[in-house]
């Protein structure tokens, strides 16, 4: 159980040393970041900002690091939020309850994953190109959806998904946090993990095995649509309002970044959810840094975009390698 | 037919050429020796190092020993480029021009006439049109390349090869997509070349073209040099014996497989099962303990057979009974729960998950067959690759060591563990042994005599007639996608089974 624990820590810290690096580099420059105090029976902060920032990305990361990990890809995650996002606002606002809004809007994610999943594993389209087709086509439905306005409600319930708190922390932090610890425990107290990992690095062989490839590819591109919706509905609730030309706009893109930064190769294969999270909390924490730091706000994607180089040249094989030989070199005399 | 008289000196050479990789030996000391205007062809089956003597030779490999001499002089090309410019050309089997550029800017491409500096169209149309005009072509070398036939795009690729690079010129399997008059065509234009003085590679596993057009053969065989032959001189029951390595040594087979009792009930019993194109249909039963071993030459029809009963690709009807009741196989899934085990051919692409470890692999099957709800527990399978690593013998640190990093003979352990943790009743391997080092070699074997013994039913495909002949109880062979015979008891020598498959096929009897 050691062994499993220890390999579990080096997994992860490359992950956790960064989160580390970067919130200490905004603690540098913005001495107040660490400022945690508790009004109103929850706790305030930076450091919670960027949990509840980081909530749509970290659940987007779930789903795409399972897909990620078959060796796929889905771009329609944002497009997908849009779309249950609409979907949720419309039918609270004619007056649905919410547990129906609720189980209407995810069963609304599924069924884009669905759609995906079965363009991917039954008619072998590349993963890319198939998710691409709802990225484009799923703001449209969205905006049908919305019919083309920002659909505004009133409804505390459904609000306090997205503003309220539950055990002294926001919502949408509680939400993502449990959503990641469900998906490990189902990916890793079941086979569902390995034979994840199988198809990913080798479908053909796991075919061979006995693996259901097609049926677990279709699963994965299914859990990434749930996970969408999640997101979808806390980020509407957050706002009030289901706004599809703007919901989830290219948050696809930092979802796959997440997933890259955690350390899940785009080819497939071995993949860590908890990695995969923290990634995203990274990403939060750059995106809040850079806000936080009072940067001119047209500085913010550049700099972003030079931190996650910095963090992916570090992670590059190129680099390790070199690193190797370095350390070779020093143990020769 | 040979314009150059024998005693002159080689246009290429290797001497000694070897050639290690991670767990294998692929090629080992081997000479290889090609004449100025002879067609010479290099014969061997799959991983006997055929393609890595190429490989060496074009750049696209770094030898690890010996030489390579083109006209005397050692070289040592770093990559194909350079091998190209010595003059050592190749054309693969998948023509790797550029379809959709036209046939011209396929032939010319990278040093087309320029005028003012820009491309001439022009120029590079008239140019292509007096290369290809040399080869008897008369065609619109304006239009893309893939608007033509394989066989066209074939000998432009050869125009190209030859103009490039002039006095070698290898030919990796240019027939396999071709019919029997674009070979004809093609081989038209490999006389010619061989009359103006080029030495020609051919590789092929088609041995009547290897007779039609060859002047001498070089068969390889697990990564060494069998050896070299004139064409007109042998016959294809020797060339057969050469490719499959029989032993000369007579050695007789007293094991005792003779008296089967083919009385009982088959188990598993195949009835029509084919496909269209891939292998004709075919009756095949297999009895409770019994090891059915199947020979052919590549491309036979060998391994779609094996797919075909293991549900791993489309079969045309037929019907499968498993003591005698009906199964139903559209899927391996199925063909796995009827307790069916199938270790295919290709390790690496169908076989391993190589970034797995050792223990993963080994649980795969039994995982994926009892499903995702029910995880085989750590413990249970730590256990269970602890136990298969000792039995088997995998050598390997540790269970948790990536199955990729283990050699070729551990690898193909791992891959019978995994199925033996099914506890299949019908075990299906193909080439058990291919690619692995003889002491490994020698263990499949016993293992495989084992599982007999203990009552599980084999079907065996091999190359290698010795351990065919060794461990079958029943031999199928295999010929241009047909079962053409069946040896049993006494009747599996390797001679017979030799006779089997080099019996010319009908079609060619009629043909010439």
């Amino acid at each position: 159980m050691n062994g499993t624990l220890a390999r579990f820590a080096r997994r992860i810290a490359p992950q956790l040393i960064t989160l580390a690096v970067v919130v200490a580099m905004i603690g540098i420059v913005f001495p107040g970041f660490f400022d945690i105090s508790i009004a109103n029976g929850r706790l305030y902060g930076s450091p919670v900002d960027i949990l509840n920032r980081g909530a749509p990305v970290a659940l987007l990361a779930i789903g795409m690091t399972l897909v990620i990990a078959t060796g796929g890809i889905d771009l329609s995650v944002g497009a997908v939020m849009a779309i249950c996002g609409a979907i949720a606002a419309t039918l609270i606002v004619e007056g649905y309850s919410l547990p129906a809004t609720l189980a209407l809007s995810l069963g609304a994610g599924l069924l884009c994953g669905l759609w995906n999943g079965i363009l991917v594993a039954v008619l072998g389209i590349q993963p890319i190109v198939a998710t691409l087709i709802l990225m484009v086509a799923g703001r449209g439905i969205a905006q049908l959806v919305t019919e083309g306005m920002i659909r505004t409600f009133s409804h505390d319930g459904f609000a306090s998904l997205g503003s309220g708190n539950l055990l002294w922390l926001p919502t949408p932090v509680v939400i993502w946090i449990c959503a990641g610890i469900l998906a490990t425990l189902i990916v890793r107290r079941t086979a569902l993990g390995m034979l994840i990992e199988a198809v990913g690095i080798n479908r053909r062989a796991s075919m061979l095995a006995g693996v259901n490839a097609r049926l677990l590819l279709v699963t994965v591109y299914m859990v990434s649509g749930l996970c969408a919706a999640m997101a979808g509905i806390i980020v509407t609730a957050d706002i009030r309002g289901a706004d599809a030309n703007n919901a989830g706009l290219f948050l696809e893109l930092d979802a796959i970044l997440a997933v890259v930064v955690g350390g899940t190769s785009l080819l497939g294969g071995h993949f860590s959810l908890i990695a995969s999270l923290i990634g995203a909390m990274i990403i939060q924490a750059i995106n809040t840094g850079i806000l936080v730091a009072g940067f001119p706000p047209e500085f913010n994607l550049v700099i972003k975009a030079c931190i996650v180089l910095a963090i992916l040249v570090l992670q590059s094989p190129a680099l390790q390698g070199a690193a190797i030989l370095f350390s070779r070199a020093k143990g020769q005399p | 037919m040979t314009v150059v008289s024998s005693q002159s000196q080689p246009l290429l050479a290797a001497v000694g050429l070897s050639k290690t990789f991670p767990g294998t030996r692929a090629l080992d000391g081997v000479d290889f020796e090609l004449r100025a205007g002879e067609v010479h062809a290099l014969l061997g089956e799959n991983g006997a190092g055929k393609s890595t003597l190429i490989k060496c030779l074009t750049g696209a490999y770094r030898r690890d020993g010996g030489d390579i001499l083109l006209d005397g002089a050692s070289i040592d090309p770093r990559d194909t480029q350079e091998a190209q410019r010595l003059g050592i050309g190749t054309v693969y089997q998948e023509v790797n021009l550029l379809p959709n550029l036209t046939v011209a800017e396929n032939l010319l491409l990278g040093r087309q006439p320029r005028s003012f500096g820009l491309v001439s169209r022009r120029e590079t149309n008239r140019t292509a049109r007096e290369m290809l005009s040399r080869y008897g072509l008369a065609i619109d070398v304006a239009r893309a390349l893939d608007s033509y036939s394989v066989a066209i795009q074939q000998i432009v690729a050869i125009a190209r090869a030859v103009s490039l690079s002039g006095k070698v010129l290898i030919l990796d399997e240019p027939t396999a997509s071709l019919d029997r008059d674009e070979v004809r065509m093609l081989f038209d234009v490999v006389s010619s070349l061989r009359a103006q003085g080029l030495g020609i590679v051919f590789i092929s596993h088609f041995l009547d073209q290897v007779f039609d057009i060859s002047d001498r053969i070089t068969v390889l065989r697990n990564g060494k040099l069998v050896g070299v032959r004139e064409a007109a001189t042998l016959d294809r029951t020797q060339l057969i014996n050469m490719m499959l390595g029989r032993e000369l040594s007579e050695e007789t087979r007293d094991r005792g497989r003779g008296g089967f009792d083919y009385a009982q009930a088959p188990r598993i019993a195949f009835a029509g099962t084919g496909r269209a194109g891939v292998i004709a249909p075919f009756d095949l039963s297999i009895h409770r303990g019994e090891v059915v071993g199947m020979a052919g030459l590549l491309g036979s029809g060998r391994t779609e057979t094996a797919e075909l009963m293991f549900a791993a690709a489309p079969r045309d009807g037929g019907t499968v009974t498993k003591d005698g009741t009906p199964l139903k196989l559209a899927s391996p899934r199925d063909a796995i729960a009827a307790g069916f085990g199938f270790s295919p051919e290709d390790r690496k692409t169908s076989g391993i998950i190589g970034d797995m470890s050792v223990r993963e692999n080994i649980v795969l099957a039994l995982q994926a067959r009892q499903g995702w709800m029910r995880p085989v527990r750590l413990s249970r399978q730590r256990e269970m690759a602890d136990d298969y690593i000792r039995r088997l013998g995998i050598r390997t640190p540790d269970a948790e060591k990536p199955i990729g990093q283990l050699s070729g003979g551990n690898q193909q352990k791992a891959l019978l563990a995994r199925w033996l943790a099914t506890n299949p009743e019908f075990l299906i391997l193909d080439e058990p042994t291919r690619g692995i080092d003889v002491g490994a070699h020698a263990e499949i074997i016993r293992m495989i005599e084992e599982l007999c013994a203990s009552g599980m039913s084999l079907l065996v495909i091999s190359s290698e007639l010795d351990e065919l002949v060794t461990y079958s109880h029943r031999v199928v062979v295999v010929r241009d996608r047909v079962h053409v015979a069946e040896l049993i008891g006494e009747e599996i020598t390797t001679d017979s089974i030799v006779a089997a498959i080099a019996k010319p096929s009908p079609v060619q009897e009629a043909g010439t």
